[in-house]
């Protein structure tokens, strides 16, 4: 097992990629296969819906600044809730990691050219375009765009109760979002088992490449289920196959099973990219190794396990769910998520903490994240959830969760910006997104605790002076206009390093993993050339060679590590370009 | 190899469960952190599991907020050329943050359960039985005798204009009356899509689901008259779908029934 040590000096000649003499401009753009062009065009895609949702939110929560409000009529303000709910978790949140982010960052992090299927990469981007189109076309249709909740529960979503083209438009582009996250979930799982460059053993990969395998693993238990569901109700739409109708003999909770089977995964599908983010983020910015590594990969694994078998604590009052079952295993993940926050701040421990904005977002993620988490407990109690289910205390709850999680995608922004772009983003101007986003967030969601604790249901378009819930909504109606300057002055930020390039260089955080280690922005096939792969910090031991950890000295589990690592005493005579580099292609010489 | 610091963050825990102690010693209530404190039996035994829970993950959060603020403050970079002693594990510490939380979750799941027993639990022989059904946008309370034959109706009044939401106690929504200090069954139906019987000062909800019913029983403690809506999204007037359960004393509760029946809407 001491291949690592022993590899021979190994020179890779590719020859030129043939479309490099292909088309450019536009067409080049539709017609490219690159993972990198797939990855911006996915992140520009969902930033567009993220910006479409987030309107919609701000006209919610004018809608609801004061009571009896007729800005909106009921109907308007039902459209607006499900298109901004179904935008922000089918189209921005998960897509802009698994598709935009994970896309891009993966094969640079394991030193791969590519994803392992391009042309299926293609096929997910324009598979994906082509379902947010179409949802967004139900704006277009004479009755309304869907209405029924972004949870589509049956029998609201039939023909009867939501009939037009509109609710159709819906489920057709959750089709086709559906089968593209379920390309990229192949692609993502066989790129990062198989397109691994030499030494770079699993344990081996940064936590964000781990937690991207881990999300496309959990795509492929998810989707598949979600797609299948859209499909029955399709069906009992337009077939009148009764799956979810009682009066043909069907059953309406099978449709909360099915959706809620794929929507807890989907939870973590949308959370995990962004645990990687932060944590590689927290790594970098305090100097130091992850604490804990392999600790964090088993919170990841564990947290996707459990994640498949707690679906219906989105239905303890539904009354024909095991209730002390679906609450244990909810309980459960709060071990491995624990783990994962005490990693976290091991990290920072006795570190040399540097709050550039990424790590400043990477902290605001932490401190809101938690809250959501300790809400989420609470939740997982059935009595409890009884008293709140369906009230702004859950979503209170699950923004406190997604709004974390939005920041951690600014801080894997910030800090994948000048990466993809070989510009800098400005300080000063990342700093007022932040603050305004942190702020931002907690005045928009904290009174929403409150207000639900106070009886206010969910989804309510209009409520009533006499209710008590004027003074809270206002607030969170005025922390929403924060959250819109922070995103207005990211987007400002954006075209000032468009206009006024500053240029990033190849390593500009003195960060340790390997898309670090090539240029800003990466050559057509990523890598001219790989530094040796000796730890989890490949680029961090070329540029810190005083303080590089040997692998022997680690606690060792089993004898497997120690044989594994065992040549690694070799590391002091290699240096990244020496002769122990592993050549790939190199126009220059 | 020993984490310098942790010993304070421990401290401010001791300091924060000492006065939990305190609190509880001295005779206080417990905190509502803005709940009901429930007006049924079963709503204050929730509200018992919701206080001490939230109690635990306030402290909980709180000492992780603490390490998380320590950890951002203390260990922030004033040095530019100093570089940090790359550890990266301590098996001890990792075991003992694994352990911890196990035993809090095997703590708060026996208090769940033995608190969603009592909450679910059904008398044998309720002093009433409600047949209550949601339909698209309004509810029906169908008072029983012990036969199963509607002894009193109270329902929405059917096809009203939309009007903006009012307040769940007027007059043009319906009030259901429940005995005080009595057991009273309710038996939940939907006619149409999936609605949420929602009693904000009940602590409770449930939903009316097509095809299933839902059964389940509330004992008053208090009296009064208190708002209830449908929680649950069930299409374009969901908003207005609202209710009130007035709570009185059994004499009175019996006049009521008694003028109820008498109106002939059971005959």
């Amino acid at each position: 097992m001491t291949l690592v040590a022993e590899r021979p000096v190994v020179l890779v000649e590719s020859p030129e990629p043939e479309h490099e003499h292909g088309p450019s401009g536009l067409l080049k753009w539709i017609t490219s296969t690159d993972h990198k062009v797939i990855g911006k065009s996915y992140m520009i895609t969902s930033f567009v819906f993220f910006l479409l949702a987030g309107l919609m939110a701000m006209l919610i929560r004018a809608q609801l600044a004061n009571p009896d409000s007729t800005l909106l009529s009921q109907h308007t303000y039902n459209e607006m809730f499900t298109m901004h709910g179904s935008l922000m978790i089918y189209l921005f949140v998960g897509p802009v990691a698994f598709g935009g982010l994970a896309n891009y960052i993966v094969p640079l992090q394991i030193g791969a050219p590519d994803m392992a299927f391009p042309r299926l990469n293609a096929l997910s981007y324009w598979l994906y375009l082509g379902g947010g189109s179409l949802m967004m076309m139900g704006f277009l249709t004479t009755g309304s765009a869907a209405d029924f909740g972004w949870v589509a529960y049956a029998p609201l979503s039939n023909s009867i109760n939501t009939p037009g083209a509109g609710p159709d438009l819906w489920i057709v582009a959750l089709l086709l979002t559906g089968f593209s996250a379920i390309f990229t979930g192949v692609n993502l799982v066989s790129t990062i088992y198989y397109l691994r460059a030499p030494g770079m053993t699993m344990f081996r990969m940064p936590i964000f490449t781990w937690n991207m395998l881990v999300t496309g693993i959990l795509i492929l238990i998810a989707f598949p289920v979600f797609t299948s569901a859209l499909v029955l109700l399709w069906c009992d739409r337009h077939l009148g196959a009764h799956i979810f109708e009682v009066s043909g003999g069907g059953v309406p909770v099978l449709w909360q099973d099915l959706f809620w089977f794929f929507g807890h995964p989907e939870v973590y599908i949308l959370a995990l990219p962004f645990f990687g983010i932060v944590t590689d983020v927290i790594a970098v910015f305090s100097r130091k190794p992850i604490f804990g590594y392999r600790g964090m990969v088993f919170a990841t694994i564990s947290i996707a396990a459990l994640s498949t078998s707690v679906w219906a604590h989105h239905m303890f009052t539904t009354g024909v769910v095991l209730l002390p079952f679906f609450s244990l295993m909810s309980y459960l993940i709060a071990v491995p998520t624990g783990i994962k926050f005490f990693n976290w701040i091991g990290t920072m421990w006795r570190g040399s903490v540097k709050f550039d904005t990424p790590m400043l977002f990477a902290a605001g993620f932490l401190v809101t994240f938690l809250l959501g988490g300790v809400s989420g407990i609470l939740l997982a109690s059935p009595p409890i959830d009884f008293a709140t289910h369906d009230t702004y205390f859950v979503v209170a709850h699950f923004h406190s969760v997604v709004m974390s999680l939005v920041m951690a995608a600014f801080a894997g922004f910030f800090y994948w910006y000048p990466k993809m772009t070989g510009r800098m983003l400005r300080e000063g101007l990342g700093k007022a997104t932040f603050w305004l986003m942190f702020v931002g967030t907690n005045v928009t969601f904290l009174p929403m605790y409150l207000v639900g604790l106070k009886g206010m249901p969910r989804r309510i378009a209009e409520y009533a002076a006499t209710d008590g819930f004027t003074t809270l909504n206002r607030i969170s109606s005025a922390g929403s206009v924060l959250l819109f300057f922070s995103v207005s002055i990211f987007l400002v930020n954006a075209l000032v390093s468009w206009w006024k390039p500053v240029p990033a260089g190849d390593n500009p955080w003195d960060a340790s993993s390997l898309e670090w280690a090539t240029t800003s922005p990466p050559p057509q096939h990523n890598f001219l050339r790989i530094p040796p792969i000796r730890s989890q910090r490949p680029v961090w031991d070329h540029n810190h060679p005083e303080d590089r950890i040997i692998e022997r000295e680690r606690p060792r589990l089993g004898g497997l590590v120690a044989s594994a690592n065992g040549g690694t005493v070799l590391l002091d005579e290699v240096g990244f370009g020496s002769a122990d580099t592993i050549e790939t292609r190199d126009p220059d010489r | 190899m020993g984490i310098p610091g942790v010993g304070k963050p421990r401290w401010v825990a001791r300091f924060l469960l000492l006065s939990m102690l305190a609190l509880v010693l001295g005779g206080c209530t417990l905190p509502t952190f803005g709940a009901f404190r429930g007006a049924t039996a079963q709503g204050q035994a929730e509200f018992k599991l919701w206080s001490w829970m939230t109690i635990a993950g306030l402290v909980v959060a709180a000492i992780v907020w603490g390490l998380i603020l320590w950890a951002v403050i203390a260990y922030r970079r004033r040095d530019p050329d100093k570089m940090p002693r790359q550890f990266h594990s301590n098996l001890p510490v990792e075991i003992i943050y694994t352990t911890i939380p196990l035993i809090i979750v095997a703590v708060i799941f026996f208090y769940t359960v033995t608190t969603e027993n009592k909450i679910d639990a059904v008398a044998a022989r309720p002093a009433v039985t409600i047949r209550v059904t949601g339909f698209q946008w309004g509810w029906s309370f169908s008072y029983r005798n012990p036969a199963g034959r509607q002894i009193a109706l109270v329902e929405t009044a059917q096809r009203r204009p939309p009007v903006l939401a009012g307040n769940p106690t007027s007059p043009e929504y319906p009030q259901f009356v429940l005995p005080l200090g009595e057991t009273t069954r309710i038996v939940l139906q939907s006619a149409d899509v999936v609605h949420g019987f929602y009693i904000p000062a009940f602590n409770f909800s449930r939903y009316a689901l097509p095809g299933v019913t839902n059964i389940f029983d509330f004992t008053p403690v208090r009296t009064g008259i208190f708002p209830g809506h449908c929680s649950q999204y069930c299409g374009l007037y969901h908003a207005e779908m609202l209710f009130s359960v007035r709570v009185v004393k059994p004499s009175a509760f019996q006049t009521w029934l008694n003028a109820e029946s008498a109106s002939g809407v059971a005959a």
